[in-house]
């Protein structure tokens, strides 16, 4: 060892230095970083995500909003103003611009009363727009969210079944779902949405169904026949691998604990990939709801849904835009925030995609 | 002058969550004909040297500073035009994964051939000749069926050779290999490990192994740098690192490889982990896992020392026995 | 050829014969499901009459004969006369009409398809620059908006309020805004798949080996990694298609394109049950093809999946 090297340490060096180092200094040098389980970190990561939390709190205000306004709006979106038992038609209703006022309520005004303001002005028949607007949503909303439960159930049940019992009906399941996956499925939801209209339409009169009307129901119907393919595959997908896991396990001396882990594991994954799925299924049925809509083979009359408001604002469009302008904006804003929250979802709980 | 000369190289990955330092203040030269053994754990920065010296660095990674003079050319900061022509040329470098490496959608000759003809003279009937006879040097049988094919159909090993083949086409000073058997099977190691001997006899050129595997290195190397954190912790001949190891972190590694000597014994390895490279404290980066750590260890790095002419190591430990020999 | 490619590709022309078939079948029986059958509502019809058009039609055979008759002038391409507008063969109706919709279709796919790669790629290779987060925010609303709703919007402000471009889609320049409608969707698609597509070549392996082996940064780009990145773009060509066919009944509505699309549009509004069969079952058809040549395309490029 060259001393000459040692020359300029010797001002610097304390001999109690070269004692050795406790336990205690060697861990002030390296700080852990705390571990977390699998789902707190996806929440975090989720939370981190600034798009996906604000497209969250969107969904929220704008379903808050249509669950509470129609509480307490003084208008009803099926009432013709124009038309009041006893009255004259009253003509002035119609087509008012927002904030505008019918002759009527301009003289109740006079007279000192207070008359609500039509934010968004009246349509072509005299009712308060706003409101149409409101209900459409909720319509558009309800519509969404409905549609993917039953796809869910459906799916999970048959990718279920398919998953378990494997062998012959995995088999048969298997055809069925290729089948129907290579459909084209808007050409026969069309289909099925004009022929049941006219199939269901009068049957349903009486029941409380009829309220929702018989597109509604022939939407669901046709969701439930078409839509629930994907859902299968990826449920049967996941019990395909569990079995995969438990088989492997089984073969090593693990024992129990094995299992503990497919719990611990792979349920979870199972549950994030379900609720992604059906987080980016909503969006995608409000598409569907308002093109049908859109054709005339949704929601009926005078019940609004954003796709058909859309529709009838063709008619006047030169005169009145903005009828057309704020169902778009709206039906877009809802897709938008759902796909954005549903891939902020996959990015944050998607093992996969992890970097 | 030496081949290669790296100085005091700093390179660092600028990420989101901050610096991280891959490689700390290395130095080390390598000669003509001599094969040069980097060695060290993942993450010691050994791939990032080489990766510096080629500099494919991936996107956040930068040198930060230092110096790699290639044949008296300084390389950092030379800019692409120049690095175009020294890379798959002057020096190559083969990577970890055979199965990944090779463009799926492209047949062995074409990418034999494309390396060939950028930095050759030779016309497409001259370059598919060459690519014939590198395939031949590599011992892939059929070269010429071998040619049309596509990675898809060759096995692990084979394809590491079409690697070796690719890198060697234009007769490069230097071969890098980084890990190059690490993805494969122990019994495939065995010849491809041959092949390199072999080919380095016959072609004469410089390699640099990298690896984490002191086999290898006692196979293959005449030099070797151990790496810990992004530092060089010793370096000398391989007879001196692998009889004389003057770093605890040398010790512990040899200390933990199954010998003729400790056979019967059991085997200990390192405990511990290794440090955050992006909060890098002060002191010696092994200090944590190091059971003879000193308390200035954890106060402050030790400079390289001399320990002979061919033979230099970081570790407080010399000093101490330096003192208490005195 | 990989006889296991080739296996495949006969598995998939069987299905997709077989998927044809169940869309004729199952039309057919819908179609019949309808009660009342497709004089009911007309107005002015006594039974006699109503009796003597349901013979000429075959209306009154039994139902298992109707379909049998039916699948066999389906494959001759014989789909009888239009129920509602009198004097015309479906055929007739329905190949005029795929004369527009073809070409607003073909062209909007093509224009989808250069632009979405060319900005998908250059989003890429200029990732998180502004240039990369415009592309990203304008392909996600594009994508969000439904078809019926980007066609409104773009005639409200083109045709009506700028008056640059013509409401109308029966002449050339009125076929401009439908297609722009038709390929917004399609091209944002595009090019995000083939950002993320390029990103993920670019962070491979093979990339590294060829610049260490020192090859030109463009080459690098437009040899090694579009090659490879545009792959999977080409499973997205049936799925496009199928859009584009969807999008173009809505489409067609909004701008009055005299296309198949709107005649099927009509047709459903009218209860022109023939047509309605021939449009379902040609546009279905259409589909299932191009699907068939897009999943055969997908594994005869990608050698990996040969490899399967």
């Amino acid at each position: 060892m060259d001393i000459n090297n040692l020359k300029h340490f010797s001002a610097q060096v304390d001999l109690d230095d070269f004692n050795p180092a406790s336990e205690k200094d060697k861990e002030y040098m390296v700080k852990m970083r705390p571990s977390t389980t699998a789902f707190k970190d996806g929440v975090r990561r989720l939370r981190k995500n600034k798009i996906a939390m604000i497209s969250f709190w969107i969904i929220v205000i704008i379903a808050l909003a249509v669950i509470f306004i129609p509480m307490f709006w003084p208008y009803k979106y099926e009432a013709i103003l124009g038309m009041q038992p006893g009255k004259p038609v009253d003509a002035s209703f119609n087509n008012l611009a927002p904030f505008e006022y019918a002759k009527s309520e301009l003289a109740r005004i006079e007279s000192g009363e207070s008359v609500f303001p039509h934010i968004f002005g009246t349509d072509a028949q005299g009712r308060d727009y706003f409101i149409r607007v409101v209900y459409g949503t909720r319509i558009s909303l309800a519509v969404g969210l409905f549609a993917s439960i039953i796809v869910l159930v459906i799916g999970l049940l048959v990718g279920s079944i398919s998953g378990y019992c494997g062998g012959v009906v995995d088999m048969i399941i298997m055809r069925i779902v290729d089948i129907i996956y290579s459909l084209p499925d808007m050409l026969m939801v069309i289909l099925l949405a004009a022929v049941l209209k006219v199939a269901i339409g009068t049957s349903l009169e009486g029941t409380p169904l009829a309220k929702i009307g018989s597109n509604i129901i022939s939407l669901f119907i046709i969701f439930a026949i078409l839509y629930w393919v994907s859902m299968a595959r990826l449920i049967r997908g996941q019990i395909l691998s569990l079995r995969e896991q438990e088989y492997v396990l089984a073969s090593q001396a693990a024992g129990a604990k094995g299992s503990w882990v497919i719990r611990k594991h792979l349920i979870p994954n199972c549950i994030s990939v379900i609720v992604i799925s059906t987080a980016l299924q909503i969006p995608s049925a409000i598409f569907t709801e308002s093109y049908l809509s859109f054709l005339g083979l949704g929601v009926n009359a005078p019940m609004p849904s954003l796709g058909s408001l859309a529709s009838d604002a063709l008619n006047g469009l030169s005169s009145y835009p903005y009828r057309l302008i704020i169902p778009a904006i709206v039906i877009s804003l809802i897709v938008l925030s759902l796909n954005l929250f549903g891939d902020g979802l996959r990015d944050a709980f998607d093992p996969k995609l992890n970097n | 002058m030496a081949l290669l000369e790296v100085k005091d190289l700093h390179t660092s990955f600028f990420t989101d969550a901050g610096e991280v330092r891959a490689v700390n203040g290395v130095s080390f030269q390598l000669d003509h004909g001599k094969v040069l053994g980097i060695v060290g754990e993942s993450g010691s920065g050994k791939s990032v040297t080489a990766y510096s010296i080629m500099q494919i660095l991936a996107g956040t990674g930068k040198i930060v500073s230092g110096s790699i003079k290639f044949d008296g050319q300084e390389l950092v900061g030379a800019g692409e035009k120049v690095m175009k022509d020294i890379r798959g040329n002057k020096i190559s470098i083969i990577f970890q994964d055979p199965m990944t490496s090779l463009n799926p959608t492209y047949t062995i000759g074409h990418q034999l051939m494309e390396a060939i003809l950028l930095h050759t003279n030779r016309n497409k009937q001259q370059a598919w000749d060459r690519a014939v006879e590198m395939l031949k040097l590599v011992n892939v049988n059929e070269p010429e069926k071998r040619m049309k094919q596509y990675p898809y159909e060759f096995s692990g090993g084979m394809r590491q050779r079409v690697m070796i083949a690719m890198a060697l086409a234009c007769e490069p000073d230097i071969l890098i290999a980084d890990e190059p058997t690490t993805a494969l099977d122990v019994t495939i190691q065995a010849g491809i490990l041959e092949l390199m001997k072999d080919i380095q006899k016959k072609m004469g050129m410089a390699i640099i192994m990298i690896t984490h595997d002191l086999g290898v290195v006692a196979q293959l190397c005449d030099e070797v740098v151990v790496m810990y954190a992004g530092s060089i912790c010793e370096q000398g001949t391989a007879d001196e690192i692998f009889y004389n190891p003057c770093h605890e972190y040398t010790k512990g590694l040899m200390r933990s490889i199954p010998t003729a000597e400790n056979s019967g014994q059991r085997l200990e390895p390192i405990s511990g982990t290794p440090i955050d490279l992006l909060n890098m404290p002060k002191g010696c980066p092994f200090a944590p896992r190091c059971d003879a750590a000193m308390k200035i260890c954890i106060k402050q790095r030790c400079e390289r020392m001399e320990i002979n002419d061919s033979h230099y190591a970081s570790c407080w430990m010399n000093v101490k026995k330096a003192v208490s020999e005195k | 050829m990989n006889p296991k490619t080739l296996k495949y590709i006969l598995k998939r022309i069987i299905l997709a014969v077989f998927t044809v078939w169940v869309v004729i079948t199952v039309t057919f029986f819908i179609m019949h499901a309808v009660p009342g059958g497709p004089f009911v509502g007309e107005k002015a019809v006594s039974p006699a009459v109503q009796k003597a058009m349901e013979a000429k039609y075959g209306l009154d055979k039994p139902l298992f004969e109707q379909y049998l008759t039916y699948l066999t002038d389906v494959i001759q391409f014989k789909f009888g006369p239009s129920l509602k507008q009198r004097g015309r063969m479906v055929i007739d109706i329905m190949t005029d009409g795929l004369k527009t919709s073809i070409k607003l279709g073909v062209i909007a796919a093509f224009l989808a398809l250069i632009s979405g790669t060319i900005l998908g790629s250059f989003a890429a290779l200029r990732r998180n620059t502004v240039f990369d987060r415009v592309i990203m925010v304008v392909t996600t609303a594009f994508v969000s908006m439904p078809s019926f709703i980007m066609g409104s919007l773009l005639l409200i402000v083109f045709a009506i309020e700028l008056k640059v471009l013509p409401a109308n889609g029966s002449t050339a320049a009125g076929l401009i805004l439908p297609i722009i409608t038709l390929m917004l969707y399609p091209m944002s698609y595009i090019t995000r798949m083939t950002r993320s597509s390029m990103l993920d070549v670019l962070g491979q392996d093979y990339i590294r080996t060829a610049k260490a082996k020192g090859v030109p940064r463009l080459r690098v780009i437009f040899g090694h990694a579009l090659k490879n990145s545009l792959i999977p773009v080409i499973t997205y060509f049936g799925p496009m298609l199928a859009y584009i066919v969807t999008g173009s009944l809505v489409v067609e509505q909004i701008f009055a394109v005299p296309g198949i699309g709107r005649a099927f549009v009509q047709s459903i509004i009218n209860r022109d049950y023939t047509l309605i069969m021939g449009t379902t079952i040609v546009l279905a058809t259409l589909i299932v093809i191009m699907n068939l040549i897009s999943d055969i395309l997908y594994k005869v490029v990608d050698p990996r999946i040969n490899l399967e």
